[in-house]
């Protein structure tokens, strides 16, 4: 007897919908095995994590606050993903569009207007566009492989944050932390919920997850994108530029993260840090995904993200565990959410059968 | 030779296979005689394929059995099937383009040895049967021609009792072929049985002694092709008679609407084929083929005229007039281009897109995209059409295109081009792998259109076809265009003989001097 | 700068390649294979946690190292299943296997924060050693170097010496023709990976338990990504795998020397100077498509259902 894939006539509808469900029970399960094989309680450790949460308004809003930027960076990244343009330097684009954003509010500092905050989102989304364009550069011009330069500059970007805040764009009134002046009251985002931390931003969320919807199922660009990523022969055929969509995607991603990045340290932060960067970047990677790429999907899956980033700080208060924890839930679910996928193009088959069948045991 | 020797070196009885949605082999039993060649005859789809491999080990049946020298046996794998003593010859050769032909050989034996002493034994061989190769070339820098010879080297090389051969002529030259027959007929003189899959009827009838014809999975007849015509043995093949295309005298020409100038193209693949000053000048109303074997720059020509590589020189390709040698296929289109390419999954459809969407993929240009976004009415309306009038066989216009037979598929994309208005059609490889109804339908369709006054290029390995559609009719061989010749003013033998290579660079615009006598 | 000293930084640089070379060379022979496992960084930290509690709680090296291997290959195993068995994207699920390791390394390493082991000592080859320059240079070294340079000869064997390693490469080439001629593309994959993996565990162990023996989280900062790129600065080819590791070993070590000798430089700006390194070497080796093209595996990347 042994496991057979049966490639499906068309792809399954059904499944495409249910996969990241299936996907996400199994990780609940597999979660209660983890917390029981440490000796924790099961039931008790699942509730921290999943429910705990969400019991109350502040809390809601908490979640609000976190699932923001991570639906628009993976709205961003679905993009490029669409066309097998792997951007996993999201989080490197997320801290330039701060330190671009940030700055703004820092050199207009005591001599600000409303103006500030509209200058501030457009740095920071052109900030983060600028980091993505380096490997779109590399990638179109010198055929440089887009996944390490990503990350490399992801690194990189993460140590230029570190001298600003270490050097020239220190608090001069602070005590020495690595950290700039606190942002004043017209560089930070409006409240959008009394009693939460929840802000506008959050709108900005929305409208995103709604462009999104429109360029990749309704505009001739989103296919474009689509066919890049599904065929590529078929796209040279057609006369689509490969070139095109790669900077295309670094551009919408890099600008995405950026946005996100400025949202981040004109909301809940207030100022610039050297360790504000909270894996959004990459915990982005795995909503895109979970989201099957599309952005309705993703609007929910951040959430869900979301959830286990508070999930783990509340553990971690509740339980005395380690924060990292959020980091092996979120990988579980990723790897859960990728062995599904199969079940929409493929059937799976028990076949009872000689082992000598055939050599490809898989 | 054979009739003497009652035992048969192999004989399937009752095969069946069956796949998800097809009976791939329905009740399958056939003997092949000692020293005998034995025919297996079908169109695409009937099954042969499946056969082939339940007989070399790497698909299992689902019943029946197989006799090998008159033992019933289970064909585990490949290798199995090789320490049996049977050798197959694949239609798409098994080699790796950056391995040395001794490394090739090497990987399909069970019991190589040392590298050196193989490569001694495989110069040995190939010298006996007339098949030189040196096995420390790399296989990237070999012609098609050649890479035969290291598959059929490779199975001589484990002394088979059978050899297997899937549709070998497709790739060779007519002088090529008829010394592969030399080497088989030899064979078959030292007893090996041979196996011989074609659907070319002239060839069967030419060199085998039996014949097993395959329909939709099931043996329809068993004859002595010697004995048969090419229309009987078509007829078995299809279980109809062969439809005909109505040939239509060609009309006035119009003006050009294909110039290729003096188009020259190093290429950047390491693997690939640069072109050398090609002239070539296709009017409105005529249909012009280009033969060759495979290789040869088929690919990069035709990447050259639909602009996928632009090239430097803007003179180099005029369509309707127009230089545009640096514009890409986009412009191009604009100017009158439509292009059915080699491939049809992943290059001229995309594979898990549906048939609507796949209509969206050149028809961009003709109303289904305003302002950006896509008319979804039109595209649906458009496919709704192409279905219809090419009597596209699918569940609908929402049938992901990989769901389609390659008859079906080929179908739809010529009529997605067609329906573009073209005043110049491209056709690569129109009927490869597609079964006569189809090819037939779609060689009507290129007639007529051709005489509605669209200029047509076919590029194709199959000179029957290419006799059979075309005016008028060119080689393509390492990169350079032969003469360009009247159809009715060349014959087989000619053309064979440039596919190798041997023919003299005329002047450039020899070829529209032709167009103008004509 | 004395004698001394030259020779002390490049030991140091050898050391410090050391744990590029193992995960660099277990990746290559995956890629070989046709396969792209992005997920080297989150093996090495496995490789590295696994390690460093095998050798505390046993107070065995050698047991550290076995357990590096076997955890790493465990996890990697997981790529596998998805990937080769179900088919799943390479790159999607190479970052997973990246994500689950840094977050699983650092959960199960909590307890071992702030333990300390003694590291593996030098393994002085007698009279070699002894020789002067020389000897300290190439033959005073702990056993996991040696075991490197070991391990650079054996992958330059097997993939172009043996027939296994003809195999391999075939398969990387060309999937569909090595499954027609009877080779068991899956499993022979199967295998890459784990070795792959193991291999990517003991560069891991080798920061854990050699060059800073105690366990930090992320303390493979980033080196598993750049091993992915000497891959390709290697054009898939063992030897230049060795050129590249050096290289970078010898950046690390001028970077931690200028530091030391206290260069008026922002230590931040120092610290993107591998990063930078790093993509200025891909963009001068990728420039070439045609060379990329010639030795890269055909079918990096690609998925394979055998259709029966």
């Amino acid at each position: 007897m042994r496991i057979k894939l049966e490639p499906r006539v068309a792809a399954s509808k059904w499944m495409s919908y249910g996969s990241p469900a299936i996907a996400a029970v199994l990780t609940i399960f597999f979660g209660a095995i983890l917390f029981a094989s440490l000796g924790r309680d099961p039931v008790q450790g699942l509730y921290i994590f999943f429910i705990e949460p969400l019991t109350g308004l502040y809390e809601l809003g908490e979640l609000g606050l976190k699932a923001t930027p991570l639906a628009i960076i993976a709205i961003g990244l679905a993009v490029g993903f669409r066309a097998n343009v792997w951007n996993i330097g999201a989080e490197g684009q997320l801290v330039m569009g701060a330190i671009c954003g940030g700055g703004v509010a820092l050199a207009f500092h005591g001599q600000g207007g409303w103006w500030v905050l509209p200058l501030m989102i457009i740095a920071g989304a052109a900030g983060g566009m600028a980091w993505g364009a380096i490997p779109a550069l590399l990638r179109t011009r010198f055929n440089a492989n887009e996944i390490l330069v990503s990350l490399m500059l992801t690194y990189a970007a993460v140590q230029i944050l570190g001298w600003l805040v270490h050097g020239p764009w220190i608090n001069p009134e602070g005590q020495n932390f690595p950290e700039t002046r606190t942002f004043e009251e017209w560089a930070l985002l409006p409240e959008l919920i009394e009693g939460t931390r929840l802000n506008v931003s959050a709108i900005f969320a929305l409208v995103v997850v709604f462009a999104g919807w429109i360029f990749m199922t309704r505009s001739f660009a989103g296919f474009k994108v689509n066919v890049v990523g599904q065929a590529l022969d078929a796209a040279k055929y057609a006369g689509f530029s490969q070139n095109k969509v790669v900077w295309v995607s670094f551009l919408i991603g890099g600008g995405a993260a950026g946005l996100a990045g400025l949202i981040e340290v004109t909301g809940p932060i207030d100022q610039l840090n050297a360790t504000f960067a909270p894996g959004y970047g990459f915990a982005a990677i795995i909503v895109a995904f979970l989201g099957r790429l599309h952005p309705v999907g993703i609007l929910f899956a951040s959430l869900l993200m979301a959830l286990t980033f508070l999930g783990g700080e509340s553990l971690q208060i509740n339980m005395n565990m380690p924060k990292a924890v959020t980091g092996v839930f979120q990988g579980m679910l990723l790897f859960f959410v990728l062995a599904t996928d199969v079940l929409i193009r493929y059937r799976i088959r028990v076949v009872s059968r000689t082992p000598a069948a055939t050599g490809e045991a898989g | 030779m054979s009739s003497e020797n009652s035992q048969a070196q192999l004989e399937l009885r009752h095969i069946t296979k069956q796949y998800p949605g097809v009976l791939a082999n329905d009740d399958i039993s056939l003997k092949v005689e000692a020293g005998g060649v034995h025919a297996l005859l079908g169109e695409n789809g009937a099954g042969k394929s499946t056969l082939v491999k339940i007989i070399y080990g790497v698909v299992k049946p689902d019943t029946g059995e197989i006799l090998w020298d008159g033992k019933p046996v289970q064909i585990l794998n490949p290798s199995h099937a090789r320490r049996l003593g049977i050798g197959m010859v694949f239609q798409h050769f098994n080699l790796f383009d950056t391995l040395t032909i001794a490394e090739n050989i090497s990987l399909g034996m069970d019991n190589p040895g040392d590298l050196k002493t193989l490569a001694t034994r495989v110069t040995e061989v190939s010298e006996h049967y007339g098949l030189p190769i040196d096995p420390r070339r790399h296989v990237h820098a070999l012609s098609v021609g050649e890479r035969q010879r290291v598959e059929i080297v490779r199975c001589l090389l484990q002394d088979p009792k059978l050899l297997i051969m899937d549709e070998p002529t497709s790739v060779l030259t007519p002088q090529e072929v008829d010394k592969l027959f030399e080497t088989l007929r030899r064979l078959g003189e030292e007893g090996v049985s041979i196996l011989y899959i074609s659907h070319k009827l002239e060839e069967i009838r030419a060199l085998c002694d039996d014949a097993t014809v395959l329909r939709g999975g099931k043996v329809v007849a068993t004859c002595d092709p010697r004995e048969e015509t090419s229309k009987s043995l078509a007829e078995m093949m299809i279980g109809s008679e062969i439809p005909v295309m109505q040939r239509e005298a060609s009309g006035d020409l119009g003006p050009p609407v294909l110039e290729v100038k003096g188009l020259s193209v190093k290429s950047d693949d390491p693997f690939g084929t640069s072109l050398k000053d090609i002239d070539l000048t296709v009017r409105g109303g005529e249909i012009i083929g280009i033969a060759g074997v495979g290789g040869n720059g088929q690919k990069e020509l035709l990447q050259a005229i639909s602009g996928e590589t632009p090239v430097r020189d803007r003179a180099a390709v005029s369509i309707d007039g127009q230089a545009c040698g640096r514009s890409g296929p986009t412009a191009r289109r604009g100017l009158g281009l439509a292009f059915v390419p080699e491939e049809r999954l992943g290059r001229g459809a995309v594979p898990e897109m549906t048939l609507a969407e796949n209509t969206l993929l050149t028809g961009y240009q003709s109303g289904m995209v305003s302002r950006g976004l896509i008319r979804f009415g039109h595209k649906r309306q458009r496919a709704t059409e192409i279905r219809r009038d090419f009597d596209v066989r699918s569940a609908g216009i929402d049938s992901e295109a990989r769901s389609l037979s390659g008859g079906n598929l080929q179908k739809f994309i010529v009529g997605r081009e067609m329906g573009l208005s073209p005043k110049l059609l491209i056709l690569a490889y129109p009927t490869w792998g597609v079964d006569v109804g189809a090819a037939t339908a779609i060689h009507q369709a290129v007639m007529d259109m051709s005489r509605q006054g669209v200029g047509i290029v076919i590029v194709s390995e199959d000179l029957d076809e290419l006799f059979e559609i075309c005016d008028r009719m060119a080689v393509i061989a390492e990169g350079r265009l032969s003469p360009v010749r009247n159809n009715g003013e060349t014959s087989v033998e000619e053309l064979g003989l440039w596919m190798s290579g041997e023919f003299d660079d005329e002047p450039s615009g020899a070829g529209a001097e032709t167009s103008h006598a004509h | 700068m004395s004698e001394a000293e030259i020779i002390n930084l490049i030991v140091l640089t050898f050391k410090s390649a050391v744990p590029l070379i193992f995960a660099a060379l277990g990746e290559l022979v995956v890629e070989k294979s046709g396969v792209l496992n992005l997920g080297v960084e989150g093996m090495m930290l496995i490789g590295a946690v696994a390690g460093f509690i095998g050798a505390v709680t046993t107070g065995s090296i050698f047991v550290g190292m076995l357990m590096a291997m076997a955890a790493a290959v465990l996890v990697s195993l997981i790529f596998a299943v998805l990937t080769l068995s179900l088919l799943a994207n390479q790159v999607a699920t190479g970052l997973a296997l990246t994500i689950f390791g840094i977050g699983l390394s650092a959960f199960i390493g909590k307890p071992f924060l702030g333990n300390t082991i003694e590291g593996l000592q030098p393994w002085a080859i007698p009279l070699l050693s002894d020789i002067p320059i020389l000897g300290p240079l190439l033959f005073n070294h702990d056993p996991m170097l040696y075991l490197a340079v070991a391990a650079f000869f054996g992958v330059s064997w097997f993939l172009y010496r043996s027939r296994g390693g003809l195999i391999l490469r075939s398969i990387g080439e060309s999937h569909e023709a090595a499954h027609a001629l009877g080779y068991p593309v899956i499993r022979i994959r199967y295998l890459a990976v784990m070795f792959g993996a193991a291999m990517g565990g003991l560069g891991g162990a080798y920061l854990s338990l050699v060059l800073t023996p105690q366990w930090q989280e992320d303390m493979t900062a980033q080196r598993g990504w750049i091993a992915l790129a000497l891959v390709v600065f290697a054009t898939w080819r063992p030897s230049r795998v060795m050129i590249g590791a050096w290289l970078f070993g010898a950046l690390t070590i001028v970077n931690f020397y200028a530091q030391s000798q206290g260069v008026s430089f922002s230590s931040h700006l120092l610290a993107t100077l591998p990063y930078f390194a790093t993509i200025i070497v891909l963009v001068l080796i990728s420039w070439d498509a045609a060379k990329i093209r010639l030795h890269a595996p055909a079918a990096l990347g690609k998925p394979f259902h055998a259709s029966d």
